[in-house]
């Protein structure tokens, strides 16, 4: 078959195996350091197993090594079906992947070594931040060549999703990772204080907002039709839900930062922000959710669709709490109790893990020439104890949260505090264990997943793809 | 709070562009249907060739 006649899969299915692999890893390192929260001994007095450094490990392995490994596999599939185009530019896909790969490497070697520019999210020095620089322009000129190239007229909204994303994490990066180096492994951020500070979170939530969010939710505006086999409720919805998002995403980034050294002004404005963006966030998740109207009962027997929605409704549900606990009040009892480690657990293991879990369980099959996955029933069980899984997780860390953010409160009638900061700790014991037992459930989902998929490639074969002519517009 | 003289101008040329895109976008007719594209996606037949979609097996439990 001519090359040109086909769609390239190959990439597509490196990515998409690659996500199954890193999310074993990642969720993995996550049971450890919450084990490690039980028994602070499980570190073995070894500096590369300490919970400092290997809990910049997890959010690396889980955010950019599964969470990206599984926009890139999609992006890249979404944006080659619905332009009716093979990938432009093979070889820079090709080295997109092998790059990426070699930036995972290379974090899961450095981060426990103890080499760190100490920005959350961002910890990577400074010669890996130049790797990743390079194969994100590859990834982008790959992926604005095939739209470029497409033979429809019109550029469906997933594409737009997934372009949004890709250019502004490429400014947040470029911006946020500036630095002065002063050996091969050590740098010093270009900005110092409250500037650094800033600079940081207006880079943390934006990584939130076009990483976690516009990314997944071209995901989601892709695979959540063509499982269902429904048009979105409303294509006109979702262009307004994406201009809206864009527009508004960009200053939500002070909320991080309430109550510290920050400008008042700024910390409202951040606020203010972030209350806006629970308009766009609310309409994308009911335009998503709304999809299933009428046909509701597919989500009896498709154990994939489940994955889907549901990610929809733990994106409702971390998109309402967010702008909560970014107005002011609520955030000088939430600020720095685990109640924001559940918000960002909802978000991660409920929205863009169950999102990213259903759109692999759609490709592999159509990747390797399968007529479906090895077992749904497997699918149907890794369903669920994800789902379980993470409801245990966030309950208890909400509840862990507001207890902690009570007791540290606490004064007496002579104004002194009520309780040391040890007695919040020893009473979070318990959440901590309940907290593991989701986590544990969930990475149990997740070999589960890695079975299936090992099962279903190891009786397929490549896919080979030919483009068809599209649809007369 | 120098950093807001980066930032804050980064935003709002970020907002300009965004604003142009959307401009060029409209004005080159992207969204002058509203219906149609969501279901064209759908028209794209992806299962793997010679698969009837027919003989997919029904998810158990049917």
């Amino acid at each position: 078959m001519q090359p040109d006649t086909s769609y390239n899969y190959r990439v597509v299915r490196q990515f998409a195996v690659m996500t199954v692999v890193w999310g074993v890893v990642g969720m993995l390192v996550g049971v450890i350091i919450a084990a490690q929260l039980i028994w602070p001994d499980l570190g073995f007095n070894t500096p590369w197993l300490s919970y400092g450094r290997l809990r910049p490990l997890h959010t690396n392995a889980v955010i950019f090594a599964f969470g990206g490994c599984a926009l890139f596999a999609t992006s890249l599939y979404a944006v080659q079906r619905t332009c009716y185009a093979r990938l432009f530019a093979g070889g820079l896909a090709e080295f997109a992947f092998w790059g990426w790969q070699a930036v995972i490497v290379l974090a899961a070697i450095t981060l426990p070594l103890g080499y760190t520019s100490g920005k959350e999210y961002a910890e990577l020095e400074w010669p890996i931040d130049i790797l990743i620089t390079l194969v994100w322009v590859s990834y982008a000129i790959v992926f604005f060549g095939t739209i470029a190239r497409r033979k429809t007229p019109h550029i469906y909204v997933a594409n737009w999703f997934f372009g949004a994303f890709i250019l502004t994490v490429a400014i947040l990066h470029l911006v946020n990772s500036a630095a002065l180096p002063v050996s091969f492994w050590k740098s010093y951020s270009a900005y110092a204080g409250v500037q650094d500070a800033m600079v940081q979170w207006w880079y943390g939530h934006n990584a939130v907002g076009f990483f976690l969010t516009a990314g997944f939710l071209g995901m989601m505006y892709y695979f959540i039709p063509k499982q269902a086999e429904r048009p979105i409720y409303s294509y006109r919805l979702s262009v307004v839900h994406f201009w809206a998002l864009i527009f508004t995403y960009m200053w939500a980034g002070p909320h991080h930062l309430h109550y510290t050294a920050l400008p008042d002004w700024t910390q409202s404005l951040g606020m203010v922000f972030s209350l806006i963006l629970l308009a766009p966030s609310w309409g994308g998740m009911i335009n998503g959710v709304m999809t299933l109207s009428g046909a509701w009962h597919k989500l009896r027997t498709d154990p994939i669709l489940k994955f889907l929605i549901v990610s929809l409704s733990f994106y409702g549900m971390s998109t309402f709490e967010g702008p909560m606990m970014s107005i002011k009040t609520v955030n000088a009892l939430s600020h720095y109790t685990d109640w924001t480690i559940g918000h960002v657990h909802s978000g991660a293991l409920g929205w863009v893990g169950l999102v990213s879990m259903g759109s692999i369980y759609f490709l592999i099959p159509r990747l390797f020439n399968r007529p479906g996955m090895y077992s749904i029933r497997l699918i149907t069980l890794h369903f669920w104890l994800a789902t379980v899984g993470i409801v245990l997780y966030i309950a208890a860390m909400w509840i862990a949260g507001v207890m902690q953010g009570l007791m540290w409160r606490a004064v007496g009638s002579d104004g002194t505090l009520t309780y040391t900061f040890v007695e919040s700790v020893k009473a979070t014991y318990p959440f901590y264990v309940i907290r593991l037992a989701g986590g544990i459930l969930y990475l149990a989902g997740m070999l589960i997943m890695a079975w299936n998929v090992f099962k279903t490639i190891a009786a397929g074969t490549p896919a080979v793809a030919p483009i068809p002519l599209p649809a007369h517009a | 709070m120098e950093i807001l003289f980066l930032l804050v101008p980064l935003s709002v040329v970020l907002v300009f562009l965004t604003g142009a895109v959307f401009w060029f976008a409209l004005a080159s007719g992207q969204f002058d249907d509203l219906e149609g594209p969501g279901y064209r996606i759908l028209d794209d037949s992806d299962l793997p060739a010679g698969i009837d979609v027919d003989q997919v097996p029904p998810p158990e439990g049917h």
